[in-house]
């Protein structure tokens, strides 16, 4: 397991380099002078030239992507060209908003995906089975953005039941205060969530249902399955400690790859329910063209997406014994 | 006996039904639309559905009907050109790295590995506000991600084929790498990218309609689906109908295509396409 672990961490070196060198490749492919495009025609050939300075655009490009990998190993990203401060402050300011969204959208995906995968599985061929699959084909269909405004109609503008926009106080502040006798405070945090948390996380449960539902049958199917059916063990009990178990397999390390998705997603959900992340920042900064904090972002996105599927893989390994001695 | 066996898959038929009306539909735009997308009726703003604008009209009184159709044009090239080249620069690279295997695979899965390390719609989005919105803009900023699935995909089934006996044979009669990999692999390899090419037009009208609903698509006036189904928020109040139909176009056309993948996967060997990864979750 160990020897597994460590080359798991390896692995990550040279993918963090391929990485850097991706987001760092976004300066050079702007077509003309990036310092001037980046400021737009109203700039002054003074502020072209400091662009210029600051962005090291005079030294040849192998000398600014060594500069770049030297900066970011001290943790530096640079300066955002439009707010008089570090891009990863603003970035670290943001992060923990995003983080939220998506691990909230990310466990309602799993709940909703395992439920309606294993139902489905188990009456297969019924109607049942029909409808989830059916709304499952639709879910991976539908685009976030559109089913978020959907629900903003319905329980936001039509029924007024949940907050159309915005953000409540952090999750975990949230709960802390819920436990020291202010559960309103809670309350609130999670109405502002609801939503986008939903709208976020349905593309990701109908991919969840439709492999929970191939990989159960194809577990139903299994000799040892039939063993328990026929030792006398209850339908529940079968399906739940026997077939789930190990249809959860395969189901694992695309939760994490959905992770990915999910920061993707937030963007687009972000930007319609006005929630204070990440995703946000990022329409903020294109629509700038704030170069710096552009890679800062992308960067961020691409590191934190690396380090859940090295998480989820190292789970993984300790869960399927087949991956932790091979 | 093909063919009754396509017939009868259900995903399959409706899939390539609504596929083909949606791209006939582009195709005979100006016959089948009954006004310009920029004609303004000022006398018939936010209409719901009427004979005269069967689905309605914005806030210039402008055609929505003809403003879609005019924009499944804008959608469909952009997914059919980041399609074709995604596939061929994944296809090549798969092919190659699972056909020479060694440091060769090594590298090139590595490289893979990083593009797919992006959540795409971050990474498109950097793309399109460096070079600037356009068609090519646009779909570029789709395939610098979308590629690395058919590298995945044809290398696993590139890493089968190469051991069979065909293949083999070719070698042992003296043929070139590159014939064996274009002749002898990759038509054997063509089920699975049929698949996922007709997935992909899927995931890149998403993509495209996701860049113009933030407002890096193609500028206005490109009636863009993105573009219009932002555009309708302003009016959700008086005219929610925008926003929903133009949604709705998208979400429709995006099943067609997620349908004819999933019922092609059924009609060609099936076994070849189990695989895991991103779209693991499309295998039934």
């Amino acid at each position: 397991m160990l020897s597994y672990v460590i080359r798991r961490l390896l692995l990550l070196i040279p993918m963090a380099i391929g990485m850097v060198i991706v987001t760092f490749g976004l300066l050079l492919i702007i077509p003309g002078d990036p310092a001037a495009v980046l400021l737009g025609q109203d700039a002054t050939p003074e502020a072209i030239l400091n662009l210029r300075n600051s962005l090291g655009l005079n030294d040849p490009w192998y000398v600014r992507l060594f500069d770049y990998f030297a900066a970011l190993l001290r943790g530096d990203m640079g300066r955002s060209i439009f707010q008089n401060q570090a891009v990863s402050e603003i970035i670290l300011g943001r992060l923990g908003a995003t983080i939220e969204l998506a691990v909230v959208a990310l466990i309602l995906a799993t709940l909703i995906g395992l439920t309606l995968g294993v139902v489905a599985a188990i009456r297969q061929g019924s109607w049942i089975d029909t409808v989830t699959m059916l709304f499952a084909q639709i879910g991976v269909s539908m685009p976030v953005y559109w089913l978020g405004l959907l629900l903003m109609l319905l329980f936001a503008v039509q029924l007024g039941w949940l907050p159309a926009i915005g953000r409540g106080v952090p999750l975990p502040e949230a709960l802390l205060a819920a436990v020291t006798g202010r559960p309103q405070v809670l309350w609130d945090s999670l109405t502002h969530l609801a939503l986008p948390a939903l709208a976020l996380a349905a593309n990701s449960a109908a991919i969840i249902s439709r492999l929970v539902r191939a990989s159960m049958l194809e577990v139903l199917r299994e000799d040892f399955v039939r063993t328990a059916y026929s030792k006398g063990l209850r339908q529940g009990r079968v399906v739940v400690r026997h077939a789930l178990r190990n249809a959860l397999l395969p189901v694992l390390s695309v939760i994490g790859l959905r992770f990915g998705a999910l920061l993707g997603g937030a963007v687009l959900t972000e930007s319609i329910f006005a929630w204070p992340g990440l995703g946000q920042l990022t329409i903020a900064a294109i629509s700038q063209r704030d170069l710096p904090l552009i890679q800062g972002i992308v960067l961020t996105f691409a590191i934190v997406f690396a380090l859940v599927n090295l998480v989820v893989d190292l789970l993984y390994a300790a869960v399927d014994p087949r991956i932790r001695l091979g | 006996m093909r063919l009754p066996k396509a017939l009868q898959n259900t995903s399959l038929v409706i899939g390539a039904l609504i596929s083909l009306t949606i791209i006939l539909l582009a195709i005979f735009a100006p016959y089948v639309t009954t006004h310009g997308i920029e004609q303004m009726d000022m006398r018939n703003r936010f209409e719901g559905p009427t004979l005269e604008h069967i689905l309605g009209t914005d806030n210039f009184g402008r055609d929505l009907w003809s403003r879609l159709v005019y924009g499944a044009r804008i959608s469909l090239t952009i997914a059919v050109i980041s399609v074709a080249v995604s596939a061929a620069i994944g296809t090549t690279v798969g092919l190659v790295a699972g056909y020479f295997g060694g440091w060769v695979d090594l590298v090139l899965m590595r490289i893979t590995d990083i593009f797919l390390g992006f959540p795409a719609i971050v990474l498109a989005l950097a793309i399109v506000a460096v070079l600037g919105p356009g068609i090519m803009n646009v779909s570029l900023a789709i395939i610098v991600v979308a590629w690395t699935e058919y590298a995945r995909v044809v290398r696993s089934t590139t890493l089968v084929l190469r051991e069979q006996n065909y293949v083999q044979a070719a070698r042992a009669i003296g043929a070139s790498p590159a014939r064996i990999i274009f002749k002898e692999i990759l038509p054997n390899a063509i089920g699975p990218i049929i698949v996922l090419a007709s997935l992909g037009l899927g995931t890149a009208i998403i993509s495209e309609s996701a860049l113009s609903f933030l407002g890096f698509g193609l500028p206005p006036p490109a009636p863009t689906w993105g573009w219009t189904l932002s555009y309708g928020t302003r009016f959700m109040r008086d005219a929610p109908w925008l926003s929903i139909i133009a949604g709705a176009t998208i979400m429709v056309t995006v099943l067609g295509f997620n349908l004819l993948g999933d019922g092609l996967r059924d009609v060609l060997d099936p076994r070849q396409l189990s695989r895991g990864g991103a779209k693991a979750g499309k295998a039934k």
